[in-house]
């Protein structure tokens, strides 16, 4: 495997919230001011440090879901989970004008780089579309000629982040299409009745793994295990997918 | 300390014990893998230790399991800020494994299935530190979680403890592995949260 430059060293910083942005009633983007920001590449994510009165602390890794245009801000996007001791703090308390810590950009691995030329498959279950959308972003703003396509699996229509965008987007950017697959509820006149991802949808709104596509696959473990598992199944070469599993079951 | 983060209290269900720094305790066991878990059938199993000499010492998974094994319980620690405290293995300590290899060289690349590397000094490996474990919770080690064998360095951040390891081989020079190169730390101690290049 090729060896890359070793980054320098990451400390933690202090981002103020600018702006936050509610994607769903559950989800929400900080947009944060991060001062010196060195840039990411679409993919990568920060690890954010919350401090309690007392000295307590709890880290966790966020993915970014803004490019990077060479300045401006740095925007994650968080899905609340009921019993979570981070998420419901930055989804329902953290307001505009909050300082938080943060350190990143972290990981070379799960990263699109524009200068590859294959087509793009792009999988993401839940709040696993946010690094999945820093490519997607990336892609438009530098008009980039590889064809991406993306199939995003959400509960309900209501669940699904940057819907607007996403629409706008495969209006607009040449060679970007979008599936959504619906496991809880359909939209009325939706195709199909909901259901999970499966072999069928793979096959159908993926690319043929002759045409060796770059494929990234992002959500909750168990969906990353189980698309990982048809995309190998269907033949492609496990080296062209890369994967991140945000975790739970 | 940090900063303080205005309202955030914390939830600390767990009263956890010692827990080195940034980790939270968890009753799951999380994943983390860069690409497709394989599926390594035992037959087609071996594991290989090659030295700077280029010697090979292998065994396939009938001789790797007929040897001494042991019950291993101990706590680990994920870079992604997990860690889960006594957890217990069976698998084959590397001192058994390099009894009979001859090497000069301090470090060690471990490969995987599928090209994974991580790097690791040999003195992280040997006196009792360091198995390739083939069972989990009694049972054998599922896919998901590098079965049918891994590494395991308990005192080590896990991605160390490699999934899927398929040989060790020594090296002179210490040389960044696959997540090193993509800026994890070189050494990796939870205790000093080493997680990342320059920590
Ligand atoms: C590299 C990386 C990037 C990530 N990027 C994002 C992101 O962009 N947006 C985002 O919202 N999250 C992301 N996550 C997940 C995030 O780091 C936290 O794990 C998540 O916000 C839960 O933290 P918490 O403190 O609220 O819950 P915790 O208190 O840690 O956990 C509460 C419960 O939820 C379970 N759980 C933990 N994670 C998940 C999950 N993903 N799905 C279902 N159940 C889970 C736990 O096992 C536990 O039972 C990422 C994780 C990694 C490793």
């Amino acid at each position: 495997m090729a060896r890359t430059a070793l980054p320098g060293r990451l400390t933690w910083q202090a981002a103020t919230v600018t702006a936050v942005r509610q994607e769903t009633p559950s989800a929400r983007t900080l947009v944060l001011d991060v001062p010196g920001w060195p840039g990411h590449l679409p993919g990568q994510h920060l690890d954010l440090r919350l401090t309690a009165e007392d000295g307590y602390s709890a880290q966790r890794s966020y993915s970014i879901a803004s490019d990077w245009p060479g300045d401006g801000p740095v925007e994650i996007t968080i899905q609340r989970l009921e019993d979570g001791e981070v998420s419901p703090y930055l989804t329902d308390v953290v307001e505009t004008g909050d300082k938080i810590e943060l350190r990143g950009p972290i990981g070379g691995w799960f990263v699109w780089r524009p200068a590859q030329p294959a087509p793009v498959l792009l999988v993401a279950g839940g709040s696993g579309v946010v690094p999945l959308m820093s490519m997607i972003r990336e892609r438009g703003r530098l008009r980039a000629r590889q064809p991406f396509r993306v199939i995003y699996s959400v509960r309900t229509p209501e669940d699904a982040c940057f819907a607007d965008e996403l629409k706008r987007r495969v209006r607009d950017d040449a060679g970007l299409d979008v599936h959504f697959v619906y496991t809880r509820s359909a939209p009325d006149g939706w195709p199909a009745p909901p259901k999970r991802i499966d072999v069928a949808t793979i096959n159908s709104h993926g690319w043929p793994p002759d045409f060796a596509p770059d494929v990234f696959v992002c959500g909750p473990t168990s969906f990353v295990e189980t698309v990982a598992d048809i995309l190998v199944a269907l033949g492609h070469d496990p080296k062209k997918i890369r994967t991140e599993r945000f975790g739970g079951k | 300390m940090g900063i303080i983060s205005r309202g955030f209290g914390g939830r600390r269900r767990d009263s956890a014990p010692d827990l080195p720094p940034g980790q939270y305790l968890t009753h799951d066991f999380p994943v983390l893998s860069a690409g497709p878990t394989p599926r390594i059938p035992l037959d087609r199993w071996s594991f290989t230790i090659t030295t700077e000499a280029g010697q090979k010492h292998t065994w396939d998974w009938a001789r790797f399991t007929a040897l001494p094994s042991e019950e291993i319980t101990r706590d680990i620690h994920c870079v992604t800020k997990w860690s889960k405290l006594g957890t217990t293995w069976k698998g084959v300590s590397l001192d058994t494994l390099f009894a009979d290899v001859e090497t000069a060289a301090d470090y060690v690349m471990a490969h995987s299935k599928g090209g994974y590397t991580t790097n690791v000094p040999l003195e992280d490996l040997l006196d009792g530190q360091a198995w390739i474990a083939y069972e989990f919770d009694g049972e054998p080690l599922d896919p998901e979680h590098g079965g049918p064998a891994r590494l395991l360095i308990p005192h080590l951040y896990f991605w160390k403890s490699a999934k899927w390891v398929n040989g060790l081989e020594m090296m002179h020079e210490d040389e960044p592995g696959f997540w090193e190169a993509a800026g994890y730390h070189m050494y990796g101690d939870p205790w000093h949260e080493q997680r990342y290049q320059g920590d």
